[in-house]
C-alpha cells in the first residue's frame, strides 16, 4: 500500500466528477431538495414529524448515492480494461478501493455540509448534538456507500445489473433500519436481522444527534459503521484479481 | 545471441471448457516480433499471460528472467489492449498524468509519451471526443511511459490510416533500437515484413517462427501470407 498511487486515484476520480457537471450538480442539489420536500410535505401536520424523518433521510442521501455512483463506476472501470491495465502496474488493490472512498468520502462530506446546512439554517431541523459530529456520521457513511457499491460490483457484468442491486442491498436497510417502524417494536426476527444492517447503525447515530445526543451512544454507531465499511472494502479487494479467467 | 526477453514453455490455458492454449512454448527476442495469426487463434490469451493478467492452468511463463505478472515486472512492462484502456472522460495528458503518478515515473515523461505517439496537438482534449485511432495512440503513450523493457501490443495499428500505421512501425523500430523488446501481434499478415521476426499462430499453436525471410524460405512462399497457407495445409 502506497499514499502515492491511492492519492493518484482518488485525484483522478475527483477529476473525472468534476468535468461530469450533471452528476456533479445532482449528488449536490440533489439532497438539499429532497429534505427541502421532506418538510413541505409535513408542513401542515401536527407534531415535530419533520424531526424524526429527517435525521434519517440525512443518512441515506450519502449511502445510498455514493453506493450507485460507485457500483457503476468500478463497473465501467473493469469493462473498460482500465482496471486490467491498473493491476498490471505497481497498484495495490486496497490503493484502488482507498482511493475510490477516499474521493466519495471527500465528495459526500461536501455533499452532507450542505444537506445539514438547508437542513438546520433554513428548514428549522433542531439538533442538539455538535453539527461536526453530524459531519462525521455522513462521511463514514458515504464511505460504507461506496465500499458496499465497489463490493457489488464485483458481481454486476453490466451497468444495468449494477443498477439493480440497489433495491437488492440498499432498500431492505431503508425498510428495517428504523425509519417507519421503530425497530424494537419490530417481531424478533426483524428486529435480529436489523441489528446486522450497517444502515441502521447511520440512522440510529443521525437520530441520537437530533434527540438525546448521547455522544457515547453516536461514536458506538459510528465505529460500527466504520467497521462494517472497512470489511466491505476488505471483501471488495478479495473480489479484485490481478489474473483473471 | 542475445538472451531472450520472454520464455514460455508448455503453457496450458483453459477457458471454460475450451483449450485456448494447449502447451505453447515459444521464445522472444530482443527486437521487434510480429505475432501473426487469425482472430480467435489466442494471441490475446497469450498476451495476457505474458503481462500477468491471465489465470494459466500449468507451465511456466518467464519475462526478463522473472516470474510473469510479478511484482519487479510491473513497471518494466508496458502492455496495450485491443481495445483503448483509457478514461473516456479525461484528456490525454490528465489520463497519462495519473498512469505516470501510479508507475511512479515523473511529469517530463508525459510529453515524451504524448509525442511519441503524435498527439501533440490534441494533448488536452477529452480522449472520449477523439477519434478511434487517436484513442487507442492514447492508451499506447501510456504503454511507453517509465520507458519499459518489454512493450507487449494486442493489434495496435488494427484501423489506422496508412500513414499512422507506418510512423507506428517507425516508433516500435525506434524504441527496439533503444534496447526493448516489442510484441506486435496482428490478423494483417502484410504487417508481417515490419517485423525482425514472426511468431505465427494457429489454433493455440506456434507454426513457423522465425526471420520473415526464414518462413518464406522455409516454404518456398512468395509471401507470408502465402507461408502461412502453405503451413497450414501442409499440417492437414
Amino acid at each position: 500500500m502506497t499514499p502515492r498511487t491511492t492519492l493518484a486515484v482518488a485525484g483522478r476520480v475527483l477529476t473525472q466528477v468534476r468535468r461530469d457537471h450533471r452528476t456533479l450538480a445532482m449528488l449536490l442539489v440533489v439532497p438539499c431538495a429532497l429534505i427541502s420536500l421532506l418538510w413541505w410535505m409535513f408542513e401542515d401536520l401536527p407534531g415535530d414529524l419533520f424531526d424524526r424523518f429527517g435525521p434519517g433521510l440525512l443518512a441515506m442521501f450519502p449511502f445510498i448515492v455514493m453506493f450507485l455512483v460507485t457500483s457503476v463506476t468500478t463497473l465501467r472501470e473493469r469493462s473498460s480494461g482500465t482496471l486490467e491495465r491498473l493491476l498490471t502496474m505497481p497498484m495495490g488493490k486496497l490503493d484502488f478501493l482507498l482511493g475510490y472512498a477516499l474521493a466519495f468520502g471527500l465528495l459526500a462530506a461536501v455533499q452532507a455540509a450542505l444537506a445539514v446546512g438547508v437542513s438546520v439554517g433554513l428548514l428549522g431541523l433542531e439538533v442538539a448534538g455538535s453539527v461536526w459530529l453530524l459531519g462525521v456520521v455522513a462521511v463514514v457513511d458515504a464511505v460504507l456507500g461506496t465500499a458496499l457499491g465497489l463490493l457489488v460490483s464485483a458481481f454486476a457484468t453490466t451497468e444495468f445489473q449494477a443498477v439493480q442491486f440497489m433495491p437488492a442491498f440498499v432498500l431492505p436497510q431503508v425498510l428495517l433500519c428504523g425509519l417507519f417502524v421503530p425497530r424494537t417494536s419490530m417481531p424478533g426476527v426483524l428486529e435480529a436481522i436489523s441489528d446486522a444492517l450497517p444502515l441502521s447503525y447511520a440512522v440510529d447515530a443521525m437520530q441520537e444527534l437530533v434527540g438525546a445526543a448521547d455522544t457515547a451512544v453516536i461514536w458506538r454507531d459510528v465505529v460500527v459503521v466504520g467497521l462494517f465499511a472497512l470489511a466491505a472494502l476488505g471483501l471488495g479487494a478479495a473480489t479484485l484479481r490481478r489474473r483473471t479467467p | 545471441m542475445m538472451k531472450n526477453v520472454v520464455e514460455v514453455r508448455d503453457l496450458v490455458v483453459v477457458r471454460g471448457a475450451y483449450e485456448v492454449l494447449p502447451g505453447i512454448s515459444l521464445d522472444v527476442p530482443p527486437g521487434v516480433t510480429g505475432l501473426l495469426g487469425p482472430s480467435g487463434c489466442g494471441k490475446t490469451t497469450l498476451m495476457r499471460c505474458l503481462v500477468g493478467a491471465q489465470q494459466v492452468r500449468s507451465g511456466t511463463v518467464e519475462v526478463l528472467g522473472e516470474p510473469a505478472g510479478s511484482r519487479p515486472l510491473r513497471t518494466r512492462v508496458g502492455y496495450v489492449t485491443q481495445a483503448a484502456s483509457v478514461y473516456d472522460d479525461l484528456t490525454v495528458a490528465e489520463n497519462l498524468a495519473f498512469f505516470a503518478r501510479v508507475l511512479g515515473v515523473d511529469r517530463a515523461a508525459v510529453e515524451e509519451a504524448v509525442d511519441a505517439v503524435g498527439l501533440g496537438g490534441h494533448r488536452d482534449q477529452v480522449v472520449g471526443r477523439l477519434s478511434g485511432g487517436q484513442r487507442s495512440r492514447a492508451s499506447l503513450a501510456v504503454a511507453l511511459l517509465g520507458t519499459p523493457d518489454l512493450l507487449v501490443l494486442d493489434e495496435p495499428t488494427v484501423g489506422l490510416d496508412p500513414v499512422l500505421r507506418r510512423d507506428l512501425w517507425g516508433l516500435f523500430h525506434r524504441i527496439a533500437d533503444a534496447g526493448a523488446a516489442v510484441l506486435v501481434s496482428s490478423h494483417v499478415m502484410d504487417e508481417a515484413e515490419r517485423c525482425h521476426r514472426l511468431l505465427l499462430m494457429r489454433e493455440g499453436r506456434i507454426i513457423a517462427d522465425g526471420s520473415p525471410d526464414e518462413v518464406r524460405a522455409r516454404t518456398g512462399a512468395a509471401d507470408v501470407e502465402q507461408a502461412f497457407l502453405t503451413l497450414v495445409e501442409g499440417a492437414a
